[in-house]
């Protein structure tokens, strides 16, 4: 614990040592224009499926510039869950319900910089949660590289169905940084850092342990922090097409280790088509805290199997159309986009079966973009 | 008490790099930037960006977030919920 | 656990420096008051146009690209200007720097531009008068003079650029 303070501590010290290299930075390098996002609406429904979840909503997004040099951005998201999961068959029954989500946020440009101020609510009948983030992006050396600093804090309040007694809340803060940097004509990388805080109620009030083959409700600690690095390169591969991986290390107090690796590729077909596939592999070794069936009694018990010791792969790709176009002007494209994903647990059993649980899922979005 | 001296240090190397960057006589050796503006039009491309698309991304990250235990760092604004 | 406020601190020192942002301009290789580097061109429509054959009349040479934001706004404005002074001696080349000539023909077309597009599609001009942004705007007096240099461009720059135009033009 002390340890990992420790190592926190020295991200927040090395955030300060960029924030002040930046900002000398900022005085050596020349004028450029940073462009304001352009002027979007975007359509999308989306549906996810597997392991007994259905997932499915509409969103929408507009982003509107103001004066110059504002752009606002007002987005909508609904999920409508329908929940069947391995933990709900085997401990509750199936439940229905839907997650509204609003977010907000402003983004201004002055010469070379952007600084971005957003906020969102998502609201379930049993929580809802509150977001706040300030995010600032800085082109420098030349506009060769890109520096990105952001924070976001965000509280909660928990709540259980049918319970009106139970009420807690969970309070939680991210401090980013990202460097993006240009390679070459045809080459870009980036490194993002982020720190993860969270402080209160930090399981669900509906779910069990185990412990010696008995049902008991699951102990949390109430703190958790974390940090995740991801490295990022997109090449250019000369025939209208591109290249992308990317490698994220996760790793918290909880002492789950995490590991990302993706690999992409996109291409334009024609005049109007383009093309991407990507395949995806995820690993994670578990909490220190979380049991299949716990043999002893601690002070901190889980059976959340999203922090049991897994992997999972997933192979995925997008088409986009662009069918209506004035150069200049507007732009209209429709866009699909399928994942099919399967994850693999090594401790976390099928009560149904006796097996290594074990499940596939399919990620399903069909959208529409518009940018003027 | 360590905080205000964290807080002094950093202010003491702005300052420096500041004053670095003014005093363009004093020679320090700089790195020309090597991708001018002008040849730059391929990494201008949609396909070259990180992010193409906000909406959907999001909604990918977030199916992530619910059924990974790893969180973060991939440049995609999160909300919450309280998805357990 | 309380926030550490170390990097709130740090953020609002970032915001300090942006807002005192006062970056002296690069220095390139064409400095004002030096004579401008002559060039020739392929036009949009075919024939070479050549920088020195200009001298007696106010050149701006804009320098644009068809996947720069800032210049695609910015060319309509200079439109304007060149509509507006060039019966006075006023010329306006634009230089575009796309691989694709025709890409760069078609958005010329669509923007609707009547000042002369020249190819610089293997970027010896660019590099001639090292440009540092994109769009780069060069004033050039009678003399063949560099008189301005602007990198970039805002909203509100074309006011600059005629009461630029007008002085050297008397």
């Amino acid at each position: 614990m002390a340890a990992t303070k420790a190592a926190l501590t020295l991200w927040r010290r090395l955030a300060a040592l960029l924030g002040s290299l930046l900002g000398g930075l900022l005085a050596i390098g020349g004028v450029r224009a940073a462009d304001l996002p352009e002027d979007t609406a975007e359509g999308l429904l989306h549906v996810y499926n597997g392991g007994g979840v259905t997932a499915a909503g509409p969103a929408f997004l507009v982003r509107k510039s103001v004066a110059d040099r504002f752009s606002l951005t007002g987005s909508y998201y609904m999920d409508a869950v329908s929940n069947a999961s391995i933990d709900v068959v085997t401990t509750a029954s199936k439940y229905k319900e839907t997650r509204h989500e609003f977010a907000l946020s402003g983004d201004y440009v002055y010469r070379d910089s952007q600084i971005t101020l957003g906020g969102s609510t998502s609201h379930e009948p049993d929580y809802v949660a509150n977001r706040i983030s300030l995010d600032i992006t800085q082109e420098v050396f030349g506009g060769m590289t890109s520096v990105a600093l952001g924070f976001t804090r965000g509280d909660d309040k928990v709540g259980k169905k049918d319970s009106p007694e139970f009420s807690d809340t969970a309070r939680h803060w991210q401090y980013r940084l990202g460097v993006s940097q240009i390679l070459s004509p045809r080459w870009i990388m980036s490194v993002n850092a982020e720190a993860l805080s969270d402080d209160g109620y930090l399981g669900s009030p509906y779910r069990a342990a185990r412990v010696f083959g008995a049902a008991v409700p699951e102990r949390n600690p109430r703190t958790r922090s974390a940090r995740a690095l991801m490295l990022r390169v997109n090449g250019d591969l000369g025939s209208r097409d591109a290249m992308h991986a990317s490698y994220r290390y996760y790793t918290d107090t909880w002492e789950i280790k995490g590991h990302t690796l993706e690999l992409g590729y996109s291409r334009y077909f024609q005049e109007t088509w383009l093309a991407d596939t990507y395949l995806r592999y995820y690993t994670q070794s578990g909490a220190s805290f979380y049991s299949d069936n716990a043999q002893s009694e601690t002070l901190y018990v889980s059976r959340n199997r999203q922090l049991s010791t897994f992997d999972n792969a997933a192979i995925g790709a997008k088409v986009s159309w662009l069918w209506r176009k004035q150069p200049g002007k507007y732009e209209v494209k429709l866009n699909g986009a399928y994942e099919f994903v399967h994850f693999k647990f090594k401790d976390f059993t099928d009560l149904r079966t006796g097996d290594k649980y074990a499940y596939s899922a399919s990620i399903l979005q069909l959208y529409v973009t518009g940018t003027f | 008490m360590r905080q205000p001296t964290r807080t002094g240090a950093a202010l003491l190397v702005l300052g420096a790099t500041l004053l670095l960057g003014a005093c363009s006589s004093f020679s320090v050796p700089t790195v020309e930037p090597w991708v001018k503006p002008y040849e730059r039009e391929r990494l201008a491309d949609p396909i070259m960006r990180f992010s193409r698309n906000a909406l959907p991304e999001k909604h990918v990250e977030h199916v992530r977030d619910v059924r990974e235990g790893s969180r973060g760092a991939t440049g995609v604004q999160g909300g919450g919920c309280g998805c357990n | 656990m309380t926030p550490p406020s170390l990097v709130g601190r740090t953020l609002g020192l970032l915001a300090i420096a942006l807002a005192s942002l006062a970056s002296p301009l690069a220095t390139g290789a064409v400095a004002t008051q030096a004579s401008a580097p002559d060039f020739t061109l392929r036009t949009m429509n075919g024939p070479n146009l050549r920088l020195a054959e200009q001298r007696g009349r106010v050149v701006m040479v804009n320098f644009w690209a068809t996947w720069c934001g800032p210049c695609r706004q910015e060319m309509p404005q200079l439109d304007r200007l060149y509509q507006k002074y060039k019966s006075s001696g006023f010329v306006l080349l634009g230089v575009n720097v796309d691989e694709d000539a025709r890409k760069a023909s078609d958005v010329a077309a669509k923007l609707g531009v009547t000042f002369p597009v020249l190819l610089d599609t293997d970027k010896a001009v660019s590099k001639l008068y090292d440009l540092s942004t994109m769009p780069s705007t060069v004033i050039i007096d009678r003399d063949g003079k560099v008189r301005y240099f602007h990198r970039g461009y805002l909203a509100g720059y074309e006011d600059n650029y005629d009461k630029q135009i007008r002085e050297l033009l008397k």
